[in-house]
């Protein structure tokens, strides 16, 4: 298999040392077990194609990989599959103003893109935190998020064709960039699909023009639930800002240790809230959402006075994960979403939930959206910490869904929360998922044993994980 | 949480289950506006209507659950209440209707496509079992997307029972243009967010939404473009759709056979003939058949009917 995989590419973007395999048997992610088997780097779909039949001729399966910034496993190799990484299909193809729409290849940094249509006085709305290396693949795959898919929605809107490689080897286009699909939305069904449906080569994602008026808000209030309050009152005073983003005083501390963003040091909660659109309409929302903040007691309220402030404050909540170093040497990142209305209570119970546990928990979140972050730290050279984290997080999985929420909101299910998908969904709900899997990829040879827990997971992997290490060195 | 609890609770969604079955060729039937969409149903097919009801409005939440059988425009009312609105089409037809076949609003542009705003999903599957797909709530990566599958599968796939939406607060005001001399693309162009701009080879329609500050600034702006004057609705569509690039539909200047109507910056034209079928791609077909086969595998669902 080495020697038709280096055939179809060529000997340097195949690799299979010891080294590499064990770096890309990890994503950003905790999960160890995972285990590579060679790696490819591809340059253009008819590579893709190539490997997807020679894996078909060998009965191996496939991962597509981005960036490896995933958080919930969802690129780790399981049973020594071919990993395909699509860092080297990195072109922007085309900005094609007229039809409102970029063809970019998988492995464009997210960050990248957007800079590149700044220029042209657009931007792709998705901004995980993650984007300044994350690629538009990889976030096609997770259908990411970030701090401004409030307004604008999640990464699935922007996008409106992928050029997708089936582990048959066959090219499909779903989607299209002809006026509103009808028809099986193939297309909607890929994103978020976490690579198990196929490999995307080409995407069409739609350019979103850059707003004429910003307005960035920093609220501080004495407790958490007048933050959460002031969150759901926004909204149900009919105001969707582009952003609304809490931290609590911990990792706003720790913020401002590590960038000294001009966070107010001594509130509960600190909100940010970004209103865009035209000057009128602007200055109007603002204005109302200061008055939703008096009401519910806020401590201080501040506008930032100037695009270099605006950008601070940004770059002071973008940077908040990487802050938590000066504190533990290891984090937990959770994600999940309830409604907005719960997420006073929901945080009461992380908070209680974490000190039950002895672990020291954060939380910084997409509160718009309702889409939690709670961030346990702790220290894996400890022995047992990292299981006490991962009982809190179960704890806070279920915490969730007891008020409605569900699983993720950004970043899917990867291996991490297989076991809990049996919590949100029956078997019959789980066993159509299934279905939708099947229908693209009916023997699961593409990133097998992710998403859907055991026993409705479609490849048997427990099988393949028994492969010895070294099987390919 | 146990597994018993995880299945709806509510008795109406049961019966309509129950009804469907597990045998039998079956077909849902909303109000019949779009009723012969994908192909005419197949002689012999039980016709069944999808409960009706409006479960829950939460504006705060910005999500309404409602059963599919509910008329569009009763679940227009509902929101209206509270100030909210949905990315349902309003054409006389019901909530599952319009998911069915999934053709978006004319004012896509401010109201999002109606598949970004089903957010959850139940409906019967071809074995009579209820299934729920996605979550009621308004971001959510949990699984597999079923309900961007069910949405637009014409009924093929499972009987749409009832869905969560998500709503958007109504604008404070709303202004229809109309000029007979301004350029659609430029017209589109100069606007940050309208709703809608529409061409139909001769006048150009723009229709603006938001705070009145906005809509008048808007209005202003499009002074440069050409002459605006407020126009109480926008015009009338021939009754055939049709999806071209963006830039095609702005530079159409006549459809052979009649008149027509293109949505500038959405690509989607309305004609009085039908537009020229294109044969779908062989491999993506392997897709769509297996796709029908693993959800329907008797073929009871719709029958006759192709997405």
């Amino acid at each position: 298999m080495l020697r038709d995989l280096r055939r179809a590419l060529s000997r340097e973007r195949v690799r299979y040392g010891a080294a590499d395999r064990t770096l890309f048997a990890h994503d950003a992610s905790v999960f160890e077990g995972g285990l590579s088997g060679p790696i490819c780097f591809p340059e253009s779909t008819a590579e893709v194609q190539d490997i997807m039949r020679i894996a078909m001729q060998h009965e191996r399966s496939v991962v597509p990989r981005g960036a490896g910034t995933g958080l919930t496993g969802g690129a780790i190799p399981l049973g020594a599959p071919i990993v395909v990484a699509m860092t080297k299909m990195d072109t922007i193809l085309e900005v094609d103003i007229a039809n409102g729409v970029a063809w970019v290849e998988p492995g464009v940094v997210n960050l990248d893109l957007t800079r590149s249509l700044s220029e042209l006085g657009f931007n792709f709305a998705p901004d995980p935190s993650s984007q300044q290396v994350c690629t538009i693949g990889g976030n096609v795959a997770n259908n990411a998020g970030g701090p401004h898919c409030l307004a604008y929605g999640v990464t699935d809107a922007h996008v409106l064709a992928i050029e997708v490689v089936l582990s048959s080897g066959d090219v499909v286009t779903l989607g299209s960039v002809r006026g509103e699909s009808l028809g099986l939305d193939l297309r909607g069904a890929f994103v978020g699909s976490e690579g198990t449906l196929g490999i995307a080569t080409k995407i069409a994602v739609r350019l979103s023009k850059n707003p004429p008026a910003v307005r960035t808000l920093l609220l501080s209030f004495s407790s958490m639930r007048d933050a959460a309050q002031t969150v759901s009152d926004v909204v149900a005073a009919g105001i969707v800002p582009a952003a609304m983003e809490v931290m609590d005083r911990e990792i706003t501390n720790a913020v401002e240790n590590y960038v000294g963003a001009g966070y107010p040091r001594d509130a509960a909660a600190v909100l940010l809230a970004e209103v865009e659109g035209l000057e009128g309409g602007v200055e109007i929302d603002s204005q109302r959402i200061v008055e939703v903040a008096q009401s519910n007691n806020a401590k201080s309220i501040h506008r930032a006075e100037s695009e270099a402030e605006r950008a601070l404050l940004w770059k002071g909540r973008k940077t908040a994960f990487g802050a938590i170093a000066q504190i533990k040497p290891d984090y937990y990142l959770h994600d999940s979403v309830v409604p907005r209305s719960k997420l006073a209570d929901v945080l009461e119970s992380i908070y209680e939930i974490g000190a039950r546990h002895d672990l020291m928990v954060m939380n910084v979140f997409h509160a718009g959206d309702g889409n939690l972050h709670p961030i346990l730290l702790y220290d894996g050279r400890i022995a047992g910490e990292l299981e006490r984290v991962h009982a809190a997080g179960a704890e806070i999985v279920r915490a969730c869904l007891a008020v409605g929420g569900v699983l993720s909101g950004e970043h899917g299910i990867g291996v991490e929360k297989q076991p809990y998908m049996e919590e949100q969904f029956s078997s019959d709900d789980l066993d159509h998922q299934e279905r939708l899997r099947r229908s693209f990829d009916p023997m699961c040879r593409v990133n097998p044993g992710k998403v859907l827990p055991e026993g409705h997971s479609c490849a048997d992997i427990q099988a393949l994980r028994s492969i010895p290490t070294g099987v390919w060195g | 949480m146990t597994r018993a609890e995880l299945a709806p609770t509510d008795p109406v969604l049961h019966s309509f289950a129950a009804e469907l079955g597990d045998r039998g060729l079956v077909s849902i039937a909303g109000r019949g506006t779009r009723w012969s969409a994908g192909g005419e149903i197949a002689p012999g097919v039980q016709i069944l209507r999808a409960p009706t009801g409006i479960v829950e409005v939460s504006p705060a939440e910005m999500t309404v659950r409602v059963r599919a059988g509910t008329l569009v425009a009763d679940l227009n009312d509902a929101l209206a209440e509270v100030g909210q609105r949905s990315a349902l089409p309003e054409r006389g037809g019901t909530v599952g209707g319009a998911i069915a076949v999934g053709e978006d609003h004319l004012d896509v542009l401010g109201r999002g496509r109606v598949r970004d705003s089903v957010l959850q999903v139940r409906y019967v599957s071809a074995e009579g079992k209820i299934i729920s797909a996605g979550g009621a709530v308004v971001k959510n990566v949990s699984g597999f997307n079923l309900p961007k599958l069910i949405t637009g599968s014409l009924g093929t796939l499972g009987a749409i029972a009832e869905v969560v939406l998500r709503t958007n607060p109504k604008p404070s005001m709303s202004q229809w243009l109309v000029s007979c001399d301004a350029d659609p693309q430029l017209s589109f162009n100069t606007l940050y967010r309208p709703s809608c701009v529409l061409w139909d080879g001769s006048r150009t329609w723009v229709h603006l939404e938001g705070h009145a500050v906005d809509v008048a600034a808007e209005f202003d702006g499009l002074r440069h473009v050409g002459k605006f004057e407020p126009a109480d609705s926008p015009p009338e569509l021939p009754a055939h759709r049709w999806a071209l690039t963006p830039r095609d539909a702005a530079s159409m200047t006549s459809v052979e056979g009649g008149d027509f109507v293109a949505s500038i910056g959405v690509g989607t034209l309305w004609a009085d003939r039908p537009q020229a079928a294109t044969p779908i791609d062989a491999a993506l077909n392997v897709v769509h058949q297996r796709a029908k086969s693993l959800f329907d595998p008797t073929g009871r669902l719709n029958p006759g009917r192709a997405v």
